[in-house]
């Protein structure tokens, strides 16, 4: 916007008051609140990482610095090593295959379907993202117990019940947050494969392309640029899964779906380890950190 | 020709067998809460009841938990809104130095994963006596929510013209009157989405009332659903599903009057956050 209010004069002929005053006055709600809340914890997160903060006992009254210890502890603690593992199978089963392909994937079907089809679909699509995540968990649960709807088929069809939250606790957790978050990608890929224009995918057809070599040679590319910012900001948010696990799994059986954050919350609050809590909440805030730069640079936003 | 119907054909039948896998939990939880002798696997009900949705409703505990999500919910929506338009406001109509570094924190703090801090806003809501406190959790929520909100309404203010308030001036209105008169009334579809998108998510989350909310006789509806699913919830599934779906309700609603405001589609450009 370039429009300069301060150089707009009123019929009186007064001149309106420094903007640069009026904007701090604005301004001052909102940096408050994210100064107190936002930067004040992350700036803490630093903070604590180097401290032996407990949640109780002796050292719950007074702090000491400890260095590098909570990390030296951290990269020595097979637990963690275990967790960033799991979140990475985390992130690449639910975030990047599921919720990116398979989204893409609706959007790429439903492009020229009958209408009325394709509100179905997306309607019941769509519901499993407006379904607040613990919901979700006791959908996903239910589904997938030993008497649930999942076994009831399989055994419809001649196959033995499996007890896939046990078996397969980290598929089941993937499913259930592909379940939940596909609607978005989809929605996305949707607005941004529309922008394709017709013509140019109809003139290669004519032209005797196939529809393969369509997509890679036309859609894509056109695409590329949503893909990248959707895979950073799907990724961004399944970084920060925590209902969906804890209601499922509780981060179990053992550490077999432990991702960071359940990691994190159960060295806090429930070892009373805020210390080292924090330490891992570092980790977790540093790949978001990261991970957000990528998202802005992928934005190429215009301010 | 065989050839080309399969091709038409396939589409249509790899979307409908994604259609029912993704339908057959949520027909769970529908079916589930009107039928007396619910079970874990998806049955149809012999008759249809309300009765576990009645037993739900008639413990005070649960209404009282419905009632303080709600207050938490629309108190986060309401200030998220007042004080992103105020923020909005220079950000969109002047020009000044600090303008780009600071939209781009903004942009940057919409995408962090609040997870990440939990454990640090714990041990600062200890430091300033604000644990156990509602009004502190919503003030927090509030300022999670704010990045994102200032994003879309700085981009909602950009397009309303100018001129209109300048005429508003021309008559005698202060900046803030031109706000709330002139402006304001223009972006109700830019404020009716974010504070849709903000109730749905603080509605939503059950992480950030769990560590900050120990009374039970303050948790909002997340956590109060949470508590009943880990007591009650291998037994009593109808119940369970019943509280699921009332407490389903409200983002469900929100979601389809929404849908009203953003008929320009869903495009990565506002920095949506699912």
């Amino acid at each position: 916007m370039n429009m300069n209010a301060s150089n707009y004069v009123t019929k009186e002929g007064r001149l309106k008051k420094p903007q640069a005053l009026r904007s701090i006055v604005f301004l001052l709600p909102s940096w408050l609140l994210l100064l107190l809340f936002f930067v004040g914890p992350i700036l803490l997160t630093v903070f604590f990482s180097f401290t032996n903060l407990a949640l109780t006992g002796t050292q719950a009254q007074n702090i000491d610095f400890v260095g590098f210890q909570n990390f030296a502890a951290m990269f020595d603690d097979a637990n963690f090593r275990i967790s960033v593992l799991k979140t990475i199978v985390f992130l690449f089963l639910s975030a990047i295959i599921g919720q990116q392909v398979l989204g893409f994937l609706l959007a790429l079907l439903m492009k020229g379907r009958k209408q009325s089809f394709r509100r179905i679909i997306g309607i019941i699509i769509i519901a499993g993202w407006v379904t607040p995540e613990i919901v979700v968990a006791f959908c996903w649960v239910a589904f997938l117990n030993d008497s649930g709807t999942l076994n009831m088929i399989l055994n419809a069809i001649g196959l033995s019940a499996v007890t896939w939250l046990y078996t397969f606790p980290m598929i089941s957790v993937c499913i259930a947050n592909i379940w939940h978050g596909t609607a978005f990608s989809m929605m996305v890929f949707q607005a941004s494969l529309d922008d394709v224009p017709t013509e140019l995918e109809e003139a290669a057809r004519i032209d005797g392309a196939s529809k393969i070599k369509v997509l890679t040679k036309i859609v894509l590319p056109i695409v590329k640029g949503t893909i990248v910012t959707n895979m950073i900001l799907v990724t961004l948010q399944t970084l920060g899964v925590f209902t969906l696990i804890y209601t499922m799994t509780g981060g179990g059986p053992g550490t077999s779906t432990q991702t960071l954050p359940i990691f994190m919350y159960n060295q806090a609050f429930v070892n009373y380890q805020l210390g080292y809590g924090t330490a891992i909440s570092l980790v977790l805030l540093v790949i978001g950190i990261i991970a957000s730069l990528f998202y802005i640079r992928s934005m190429k936003v215009q301010i | 020709m065989k050839k080309i119907k399969l091709e038409v054909a396939v589409p249509y039948i790899i979307l409908s067998v994604i259609g029912v896998c993704f339908l057959l939990p949520l027909l769970w939880v529908i079916f589930a809460s009107i039928d007396e002798n619910a079970q874990q696997a998806l049955t149809l009900p012999d008759k249809i009841t309300f009765t576990n949705y009645t037993s739900i409703l008639s413990d005070p505990a649960n209404i009282r938990s419905f009632m303080i999500g709600l207050g938490l919910s629309l108190g986060q929506s309401i200030l998220v809104v007042v004080v992103g338009v105020l923020a909005a406001y220079p950000l969109s109509r002047y020009t000044q130095k600090y303008k780009k570094p600071f939209m781009y924190t903004i942009l940057f703090m919409t995408s962090l994963p609040i997870t990440a801090v939990m454990v640090p806003v714990y041990q600062l809501f200890v430091f300033l006596n604000l644990q156990d406190s509602l009004f502190g959790t919503m003030l927090f929520l509030t300022a999670s929510g704010l990045p994102y909100s200032i994003w879309m309404l700085k981009n909602f203010m950009d397009s309303v013209p100018i001129n209109l308030e300048e005429s508003a001036w021309v008559d005698g209105a202060s900046i803030w009157k031109g706000v709330r008169k002139v402006v304001a009334p223009l972006m109700i579809p830019g404020i009716c989405t974010v504070a849709i998108f903000t109730f749905s998510m603080s509605w939503g989350n059950f992480f950030v009332p769990y560590i900050l909310i120990q009374t039970p006789d303050k948790f909002p509806a997340s956590v109060t659903i949470y508590q009943f699913f880990g007591t009650y919830g291998m037994v009593e599934y109808g119940k369970l599903a019943a509280f699921s779906v009332i407490y389903t309700m409200p983002a469900v609603v929100l979601y389809l009057f929404s849908q009203r405001f953003m008929s320009q589609g869903f495009s990565l450009g506002g920095a949506t956050k699912g």
